[in-house]
C-alpha cells in the first residue's frame, strides 16, 4: 500500500536535496562555528551563507535581522516575550481567536501575568474583523500578533494592510507575524509587509523538525529567551545547529524556486480535490472557499458524521489527513478556528483538513476522489441523523 | 494516534448490528450532535429476553466500537442480566480503551440505561438510583448529569476530576464545573466510607465481638487488680458495663473505664464506641 500524504500543514517530508546538504555537517564538518581554527571555517561560513539565503527568502534588509531558533514555537515565544520585556510600561496585546495554540497558550499565560489581551474574531469565511482590530489599538498596546496564514483553513490574512492600521494608530506598537503556514506556500516579503517580527519553521517546508527562524527588523529590540553565549548576536544563546541551518537554507532555496509550481500546480490539485469532493458527496461543504488562501490547503466538513472515523478509514487505505474534530486530538472540544468561524455543529465535528505539497501527485488526488465517497457512505449509514441526511440529499440533489 | 486494540479496530471497521429496528420495544439515546457524539440503541424484548439490538452512532472509532460490541453483548441476554452491564464491561470487552476515550463506553452504558428506563415493565430501575443525588446538569457544555458522573465514579473507581473528564467529558470544555465534579467525588467517597464502617459488622456480630474482647482482653487485666467487668447492654455504639470487685467504687474507675476499657474497644471494634458505667 502506497502512502498518500495530505497532511503537509502538520509536517512535511525532508526534501532529499535538503538531507544531502545536511549530512556532511554530521560526518566531516562537525566543527563549532565559533572556534578559531581553520577546521571551523566551513561551518562558520555555512551559518553565514545560510543566513544570507534566509534574508533573501524573506526579503529582509540585512542578515543581522535573521535569528536561527529551534522551531516555530521558540520563534514566537522569543518575539512575544522579547518585545514585552523591552516595553514593560505597556500592558496591552492584540491577537486573534484563530491563532495557533503555540501562540494562544502563551497569551493565556501572559493574561495570568497581568497583561490585557484582546482576541480579534473572524467571519464565517475565516476573514479577520479589521474594524475591531483598529478599534482595539490604543496608547498602551505593546504588541499586535497575527498569523500570516491559518493552519486549519489556509486563509491568508492581509498583513500589509494590518501593518498600516497599526502604524496609523500607534507607532510604538510592534507587530509580530506567525508565518509558519505561509513559508514555502506564498512569497514572503517582510519589507513590503511592514512587519517588525516574523517567525517561520523549517519542517513545514521540507526542512527537518528542530529548526526555525525569527526575523526582527533593526528597529525592534528584544530580550533573549535563551540566555548564555553570544551566538545570534546575543539574542539566542546556544551553539549554532549547523546541519539544520544548512538544511533550512536549502529548503528555502527550493521553496523559492518552486513557488510558481506551488501557486499553479499545487493549487490546481487542491482545487481538483475540493471540487471533486463537493460534486460527489452530498453531505460535504467547504468550510471556507475564499480565493485568498494558501494554495495547498482546504478544509471540508462532512455533515452528520464524525471526523476521527473518516481519518481512521482513510488511514486504512494509506491516506493521511487531519481533523479539527475533538475526538482526534484528545481534547473534548472541536477546533477553535472552526468554532470562531461559526461552522455549523452539523459539520464541525466532521471537518477534515487536506494539505498538499509539491510532492503530491495527481494520481494520488484521483485515488482519494475514488475511495472517499465509499468511506463517507459507509460512515453516513451509521449516523442516527438519517432523516436530516435525507433532507440534505433532497435539497442538494 | 490512538492506541486502539485489535478488537476496537475490528468493530469500527466492521460494525455489527447497524441500523434501526422498526417497532422496537425500547429505544435509548445518549449524547448529542453538538457535543460531538451521540448514540441511539434499539431493542427488541420478548419474555424478558433481548432478542435483537441495533444501533446508530455519530462518533469516533471507539464510540462506534463501543456501540457495536454492546449490541453483541446484550442479544440473547435477559433484561435482568443486561441491567447489570456497566461501561467498564463494555471497555473490557473491547480489550480496553485509551483513558481519554472511556467516555465512549459510558455513552453506550447511558443509551442502554435510557432504553431500559423507557421499557414499560422496568420501573424498579429507580431503586438502583435511590442512593444518588437528584438529577442535575453539572457540565453545561456537554450536558452531563450528576447521576452519570456518580455512576462513572462508582463503576470505575474514579478518584480525580481528570479521570471523570475522560470518562464522561464533564469539565472538558470551559472547565467551570471542575469544582462541582470534585465535590461529587468527595461526597461519593465520604458516603462510601461511612457505608463501609456501618456495614462492616452486623449488630449481632458487633455484640459478639465486644463481648469477646471484654472476656479475653479486658476482664483478665482488671482481675489482676482484684476487680472485674460485666457487659450489661449494647445500644448502637453505646456499651453499657458494670464494674465489680475492687473496681466498683474505686475513685479511679472513671479513668479505667475511659483510658482502658473504652480505648481498647475503640481500637478493636469501632472508633465511635462510648463506654458508659451503669450501677
Amino acid at each position: 500500500m502506497d502512502l498518500i500524504y495530505l497532511d503537509n500543514n502538520a509536517t512535511t517530508k525532508v526534501a532529499p536535496e535538503v538531507l544531502e546538504v545536511m549530512l556532511p555537517y554530521f560526518k566531516e564538518e562537525y566543527a563549532n562555528p565559533s572556534s578559531i581554527y581553520e577546521f571551523a571555517k566551513n561551518a562558520n561560513h555555512t551559518v553565514r551563507d545560510s543566513r544570507g539565503v534566509i534574508k533573501d527568502f524573506l526579503n529582509a534588509a540585512n542578515e543581522k535581522e535573521i535569528l536561527f531558533t529551534s522551531c516555530g514555537s521558540e520563534s514566537a515565544n522569543t518575539a512575544i516575550r522579547g518585545v514585552l520585556n523591552m516595553n514593560k510600561n505597556k500592558r496591552h496585546i492584540i491577537t486573534t481567536k484563530v491563532e495557533h495554540p503555540c501562540v494562544l497558550n502563551l497569551y493565556q499565560t501572559l493574561e495570568k501575568e497581568g497583561y490585557k489581551v484582546d482576541y480579534i474574531g473572524v467571519n464565517s469565511n475565516g476573514e479577520l474583523d479589521l474594524a475591531q482590530l483598529e478599534e482595539s489599538i490604543n496608547y498602551d498596546t505593546a504588541l499586535v500578533s497575527i498569523m500570516y496564514a491559518n493552519n486549519e483553513t489556509g486563509v491568508i490574512y492581509p498583513i500589509e494592510k494590518i501593518s498600516e492600521i497599526i502604524k496609523s494608530k500607534n507607532k510604538e506598537t510592534k507587530f509580530f507575524v506567525d508565518a509558519v503556514q505561509a513559508a514555502g506556500k506564498i512569497p514572503i516579503d517582510v519589507q513590503a509587509l511592514g512587519v517588525d517580527l516574523l517567525g517561520i519553521s523549517g519542517h513545514k517546508f521540507h526542512a527537518p523538525k528542530g529548526i526555525g527562524v525569527l526575523y526582527l527588523n533593526s528597529k525592534t529590540l528584544i530580550t533573549p529567551l535563551i540566555i548564555g553565549g553570544h551566538q545570534e548576536r546575543g539574542k539566542r544563546a546556544g551553539t549554532e545547529n549547523v546541519p539544520y541551518i544548512a538544511g533550512i537554507a536549502k529548503a528555502a532555496e527550493l521553496a523559492a524556486d518552486g513557488m510558481k509550481y506551488e501557486l499553479t500546480e499545487v493549487k490546481r490539485l487542491r482545487d481538483k480535490l475540493e471540487a471533486g469532493i463537493i460534486k460527489n458527496i452530498f453531505n460535504s461543504r467547504i468550510n471556507t472557499s475564499i480565493s485568498n488562501r494558501v494554495p495547498n490547503t482546504t478544509n471540508i466538513g462532512f455533515e452528520y458524521i464524525e471526523g476521527e472515523l473518516i481519518l481512521l478509514h482513510l488511514s486504512d487505505l494509506g491516506i493521511c489527513a487531519s481533523s479539527g474534530s475533538a475526538c482526534t486530538s484528545g481534547s473534548l472540544e472541536p477546533s477553535h478556528v472552526l468554532r470562531a468561524m461559526n461552522v455549523p455543529f452539523t459539520a464541525i465535528h466532521g471537518s477534515i483538513r487536506w494539505s498538499l505539497s509539491r510532492y503530491t501527485k495527481e494520481s494520488e488526488i484521483d485515488y482519494v476522489l475514488k475511495v472517499l465517497p465509499g468511506i463517507i457512505d459507509k460512515i453516513t449509514a451509521l449516523s442516527p441523523y438519517q432523516d436530516e441526511l435525507a433532507n440534505l440529499k433532497r435539497l442538494r440533489g | 494516534m490512538w492506541d486502539y486494540s485489535e478488537k476496537v479496530m475490528d468493530h469500527y471497521r466492521n460494525p455489527r448490528n447497524v441500523g434501526k429496528i422498526d417497532n422496537a420495544d425500547a429505544i435509548g439515546e445518549a449524547g448529542s450532535l453538538t457535543c460531538g457524539d451521540s448514540l441511539k440503541i434499539y431493542l427488541k424484548i420478548k419474555d424478558g429476553i433481548v432478542t435483537d439490538a441495533k444501533f446508530q452512532t455519530f462518533g469516533c472509532g471507539s464510540a462506534v466500537a463501543s456501540s457495536s460490541i454492546l449490541t453483541e453483548m446484550i442479544i440473547g441476554k435477559s433484561v435482568e442480566e443486561v441491567k447489570k452491564i456497566t461501561n467498564k464491561d463494555i471497555a473490557d470487552q473491547l480489550g480496553g480503551l485509551p483513558p481519554e476515550k472511556m467516555h465512549c463506553s459510558v455513552m453506550g452504558y447511558e443509551a442502554l440505561e435510557d432504553a431500559l428506563k423507557n421499557f414499560d415493565d422496568l420501573t424498579d430501575l429507580d431503586d438502583l438510583r435511590n442512593e444518588k443525588p437528584a438529577e442535575k446538569i453539572v457540565c453545561t457544555c456537554f450536558n452531563v448529569t450528576e447521576n452519570l458522573i456518580w455512576d462513572a465514579i462508582k463503576q470505575n473507581g474514579l478518584r480525580t476530576v481528570e479521570e471523570v473528564t475522560n470518562y464522561t467529558k464533564a469539565g472538558g470544555a470551559c472547565g467551570k464545573c471542575k469544582g462541582l465534579i470534585q465535590d461529587i467525588i468527595d461526597t461519593y467517597y465520604k458516603k462510601e466510607e461511612s457505608h463501609k464502617e456501618e456495614s462492616s459488622l452486623s449488630p449481632a456480630q458487633k455484640i459478639l465481638k465486644i463481648n469477646k474482647i471484654i472476656e479475653s482482653q479486658i476482664s483478665p487485666e482488671l482481675q489482676k487488680d482484684g476487680g472485674d467487668i460485666t457487659l450489661v447492654d449494647i445500644d448502637g455504639n453505646k456499651v453499657l458495663v458494670k464494674l465489680r470487685g475492687k473496681c466498683s467504687g474505686c475513685k479511679n474507675s472513671h479513668l479505667t473505664l475511659k483510658a482502658f476499657v473504652e480505648s481498647t474497644l475503640r481500637e478493636t471494634v469501632d472508633k465511635n464506641i462510648d463506654v458508659i458505667e451503669v450501677a
